[in-house]
C-alpha cells in the first residue's frame, strides 16, 4: 500500500522576498520583484528588466554560512532548503532516511561565464576553480552537504519544469518506502548564458510581464530557489506540528511538438493536469485554484489556455501567474510555484496575476486580479511546462 | 515482481553498434581521448535534420532508436535519460558566441539544444510520445539514478516498456578542462594497454547507451535486472563491502553465487585502489572483468557495462579483451556491476540470465 505524502516544511528565496514571509507581504502590497538589472555584469542593463534576489553572492553567502565564490545557483538554493527544514522542524532527522532531490537548468553557470572570458581566447587561461563545479549535479551536492544529507540525492533538469518533477519523484521515493523525508525542488540563478538564450528567442518583455493578458509581449526573467519538505504517513502521525497538506495528484506528459514552441491545441499541458487530477482522485470542478505556469509569453500562454479550457470550461477555478510578481526562475519555479501552492492552502490565498488588463479573446476566462486571503482552498493546481515539451502539474490538497 | 532488459543499443568508441560480433575487432586508441564510432545516421534521423543536430542528439536518437528496433517496440511507456554533462557542445558554443559577439546578435539554435533533457525531449518528438519523460544530471550517477526511477515506474505500474538511456559527449572544450583539471594522463597511452601501466589519471570516453526495460517475462529478453543501489561517500573500503555483501543478501545471494564482477578500473591509481583493495578480499575469488580501457571514463559511462553484462549473459560469451584474469565460467549467469566515481558516487547493478 502506497503512503501518502505530506508536505511539512517550506522555504523560497525569490526577488519579492528571501523567505516565505517576506514573499508573502509582497503578495498582499502586490509589489512584484522586477527591476533594472543589479548584479548581472551584462549589456542588457537599463534594457531589460528583470526580478533578481535583492542581494549579493556576499550577502547571501553571509545568510548561507558558505564561501561567497560558490555559485550564486547553490546560495540561493542552500538557503530556500536550510529555510524549508527548519520550518518542517523533524526531531532526529539522522535517524531517519533521508534524501534531497533538487532541480537546476544550467549549474554553476554563472562561474563558468568568467572561467569562459578567458579560455575563448586562450585555452590555456581561465581559472579552474570557476569551473570544475560547471555540471547541475554539483550544485545539489554542496547543498546536501551543507545540510548533513548522504542517504539518497540526485539532481533533474527538464529546464522549466524541474523542480515540478523534482518534487514528485521525491514524493515516490517516500510512496515507495524507499525514504521517510525529503527536501525537494529546484535553485536557478540570474545567469548571462539563460538572459541572452531567452533574448535570442525573442520573448523578453521590455516592461514588466503581463501573463494571460490579450496584449503580452514576452516574459521577464527571475531567480531564486524553492523547496518543500514531504515526510510519509508514518513520519507525520508522530510529528507535533500542523502539516500543510498533502501532495494528492502529479503527472509528467509530453507535449511531443517541437523543442521549444508548445501546440497550439495544448496537448501537453492537458495531458498533464488531467492525469494529474486522475492520480488524485479529484475531478476539475474540485480545484479551487491553479497557479499558471503563465510565464507571459504569446505562445505559453495560448497552449495553456486552450489546455485550461479543454479540461475546465466552463467552470473555471480562480487562477493567476505568480511570475507577474518573480519573473519565469526556469529550473527554480516549479519548486517556488509549489511553496507559493502550499501557502494558498494554509492561508486560503488566492495570489493576483499583476498588471492583466485584457482578456484574451480566445477565452472565456481571465486570471484572478486581487489578492485575497482566507478563502476556501481544498486543492491547488500547479503548472510547470518546459522546452522539449516537458509538462508537470502537481495537486496539492488540504489534510 | 521481475524486471528485464528487453533490448540494448550502444554507441561507443568500440564497434558496438549493429554488431554481430561481440568486442572481437577491437579498436586501439593511442592518447587520451577516445572518441564515439559514429553510425549512418540517416538511417535513424531525417536528413534535413541532420545537419542541424549536435553530436550528443544525434548519438542519443540513433541509440534509442536502435533500441526500439531491437525490442520490436514502436512506442516506449515513458523515456528517461541520463546525462551529467548534458548538451555541452551546444552549450560551449553558444557560450563562446556569447563572449565573442559580446551578447549581441546571437543566433538561437545552440540555446535551444542547450538544455539538459534535450535528447529525451528529441526522442519524444520524433516519436510523438506523450508519456513520461524524465532527465537525470547527476554526475556519477546520472544513469543509474534514470533507471533507479524506470525501475520505480514499473513497480508503481505506472508504465512498461521504458525507454532508459547514458549519454554524454565529449567535446574539444571539455576535454581540454578536464585534461587541465588532471584527470586525465600526461601522455599519450594506449588503451589496450590502460592497465599496464601505473599512474595518476585515465583516459576520457564518451557513449551513448539505451536500454528497453520492462516487467514481462519473455525468451527475448536479454537479461534481468536484478536490482541496483547507489550510495555517496562511503567511510572507507569496510562500508564498501558491507554495502556489497548486504546488497546481495538483499536477493538471498553470497558473492560465491555471482559468476563475473565487472568493475570500473580506469587505470588511474587513486580510483583503482578501491578495486584493488576489493580485488584481495571480498572479490578474491571473483572473476573480474573491466571495461573502462574499451570505453573511456565519463560520468554516464556504467550504462556501458551494463551493456556489456546484458550480452555476455545473452550471448554466454565473455570477450577476452575483457577480462582481467582468467575467468573461471565462461557462460555467465550472475553478473555484479560495481563502479564509483571520483570515489564519491558508487553504484552496484546486479545483472542475471532470465
Amino acid at each position: 500500500m502506497y503512503s501518502e505524502v505530506f508536505i511539512a516544511g517550506v522555504g523560497a528565496i525569490t526577488a519579492i522576498g528571501n523567505n516565505v514571509a517576506e514573499c508573502l507581504c509582497s503578495f498582499e502590497k502586490e509589489q512584484a520583484g522586477m527591476a533594472d538589472i543589479a548584479y548581472i555584469d551584462t549589456v542588457h542593463r537599463h534594457n531589460i528588466p528583470v526580478a533578481e534576489v535583492k542581494l549579493s553572492n556576499n550577502e547571501l553567502a553571509k545568510i548561507a554560512g558558505i564561501s561567497a565564490a560558490t555559485s550564486r545557483t547553490t546560495l540561493l538554493g542552500l538557503i530556500a532548503a536550510k529555510q524549508a527544514l527548519k520550518d518542517a522542524d523533524i526531531a532526529d532527522l539522522s535517524s531517519l532516511r533521508t534524501g534531497f532531490i533538487s532541480a537546476n537548468t544550467v549549474g554553476g553557470m554563472d562561474k563558468s561565464e568568467f572561467f569562459f572570458k578567458d579560455f575563448v581566447t586562450d585555452n590555456s587561461k581561465g581559472k579552474l576553480k570557476n569551473v570544475f563545479d560547471h555540471e547541475c549535479g554539483c550544485v545539489t551536492e554542496a547543498i546536501a552537504d551543507q545540510l548533513g544529507i548522504k542517504d539518497f540525492m540526485t539532481t533533474i533538469s527538464t529546464a522549466c519544469s524541474s523542480s515540478a518533477n523534482a518534487i514528485f519523484y521525491g514524493a515516490r521515493l517516500i510512496k515507495n518506502d524507499l525514504l521517510d523525508v525529503v527536501i525537494a525542488g529546484g535553485t536557478d540563478a540570474l545567469t548571462k548564458f539563460t538572459l541572452n538564450g531567452f533574448n535570442t528567442l525573442m520573448i523578453l518583455d521590455k516592461k514588466y510581464c503581463k501573463p494571460f493578458d490579450e496584449n503580452r509581449q514576452g516574459l521577464n526573467m527571475g531567480e531564486g530557489a524553492g523547496y518543500v519538505v514531504m515526510v510519509s504517513a508514518k513520519l507525520a502521525k508522530k510529528m507535533n506540528k500542523a502539516l500543510y497538506c498533502k501532495l494528492s495528484g502529479y503527472n509528467n506528459s509530453n507535449d511531443a511538438y517541437h523543442q521549444t514552441a508548445s501546440s497550439s491545441d495544448g496537448t501537453g499541458p492537458y495531458l498533464a493536469m488531467k492525469r494529474a487530477l486522475e492520480k488524485s482522485g479529484l475531478k476539475p470542478t474540485d480545484i479551487d485554484y491553479i497557479n499558471l505556469h503563465g510565464t507571459g509569453t504569446s505562445n505559453n500562454d495560448n497552449t495553456e489556455g486552450m489546455a485550461v479550457k479543454r479540461l475546465f470550461d466552463p467552470n473555471y477555478p480562480p487562477m493567476s501567474s505568480t511570475k507577474s510578481f518573480t519573473g519565469h526562475t526556469l529550473g527554480a519555479s516549479g519548486g517556488i510555484e509549489a511553496v507559493f501552492s502550499v501557502l494558498a492552502i494554509r492561508h486560503g490565498i488566492i495570489y493576483p496575476n499583476l498588471r492583466f488588463e485584457t482578456q484574451m479573446h480566445e477565452f472565456s476566462f481571465a486570471p484572478a486580479k486581487k489578492f485575497l486571503k482566507d478563502q476556501t482552498i481544498n486543492h491547488v493546481m500547479s503548472n510547470s511546462f518546459g522546452f522539449g515539451g516537458n509538462c508537470t502539474s502537481l495537486i496539492f490538497s488540504r489534510i | 515482481m521481475k524486471q528485464y532488459i528487453r533490448s540494448s543499443a550502444c554507441i561507443s568508441p568500440q564497434k558496438t553498434f549493429r554488431q554481430v560480433n561481440f568486442l572481437t575487432d577491437v579498436m586501439e586508441y593511442n592518447g587520451t581521448r577516445l572518441r564515439a564510432i559514429e553510425p549512418d545516421y540517416t538511417e535513424f534521423i531525417d536528413p534535413k535534420l541532420i545537419r542541424r543536430m549536435s553530436h550528443i542528439i544525434k548519438m542519443g536518437l540513433a541509440a534509442s532508436q536502435e533500441c526500439l528496433n531491437e525490442g520490436n517496440t514502436n512506442m516506449p511507456g515513458a523515456i528517461i535519460t541520463g546525462t551529467a554533462y548534458g548538451s555541452l557542445g551546444d552549450t560551449v558554443s553558444f557560450l563562446t558566441r556569447l563572449i565573442e559577439l559580446n551578447e549581441e546578435m546571437l543566433p538561437p539554435t545552440a540555446f535551444i539544444h542547450s538544455t539538459h533533457n534535450t535528447v529525451a525531449a528529441q526522442i519524444a518528438l520524433m516519436l510523438k510520445c506523450h508519456q513520461y519523460n524524465n532527465t537525470f544530471v547527476h554526475k556519477g550517477i546520472s544513469f543509474e539514478s534514470a533507471l533507479f526511477d524506470a525501475l520505480m515506474l514499473l513497480k508503481e505500474k505506472e508504465a512498461d516498456n521504458i525507454l532508459v538511456g547514458g549519454i554524454d559527449e565529449m567535446t574539444d572544450a571539455s576535454f581540454t578542462i578536464l585534461t587541465r583539471l588532471g584527470l586525465y594522463k600526461r601522455w599519450p597511452v594506449s588503451n589496450l594497454s590502460l592497465f599496464k601501466t601505473s599512474s595518476n589519471g585515465t583516459i576520457g570516453g564518451e557513449g551513448s547507451v539505451f536500454f528497453l526495460l520492462t516487467d514481462r517475462p519473455s525468451a527475448d529478453n536479454l537479461a534481468e535486472l536484478i536490482g541496483m543501489l547507489t550510495f555517496y561517500k562511503p567511510n572507507d573500503t569496510a562500508e564498501i563491502e558491507l554495502k556489497i555483501i548486504t546488497f546481495l543478501a538483499l536477493y538471498g545471494l553470497q558473492i560465491d553465487d555471482i559468476d563475473i564482477v565487472i568493475t570500473g578500473k580506469n587505470g588511474d591509481l587513486r580510483n583503482d585502489k578501491v578495486y584493488n583493495q576489493l580485488s584481495h578480499s571480498i572479490f578474491r575469488n571473483s572473476s573480474l572483468v573491466n571495461y573502462k580501457h574499451l570505453c573511456g571514463e565519463y560520468p554516464t559511462s556504467s550504462a556501458f557495462a551494463l551493456w556489456l553484462a546484458a550480452n555476455m549473459i545473452k550471448r554466454e560469451e565473455v570477450p577476452l579483451v575483457v577480462k582481467e584474469i582468467s575467468v573461471k565460467k565462461i557462460n555467465p549467469n550472475k553478473v555484479l556491476i560495481y563502479n564509483h566515481y571520483l570515489n564519491k558516487y558508487h553504484s552496484l547493478m546486479l545483472v542475471s540470465a532470465c
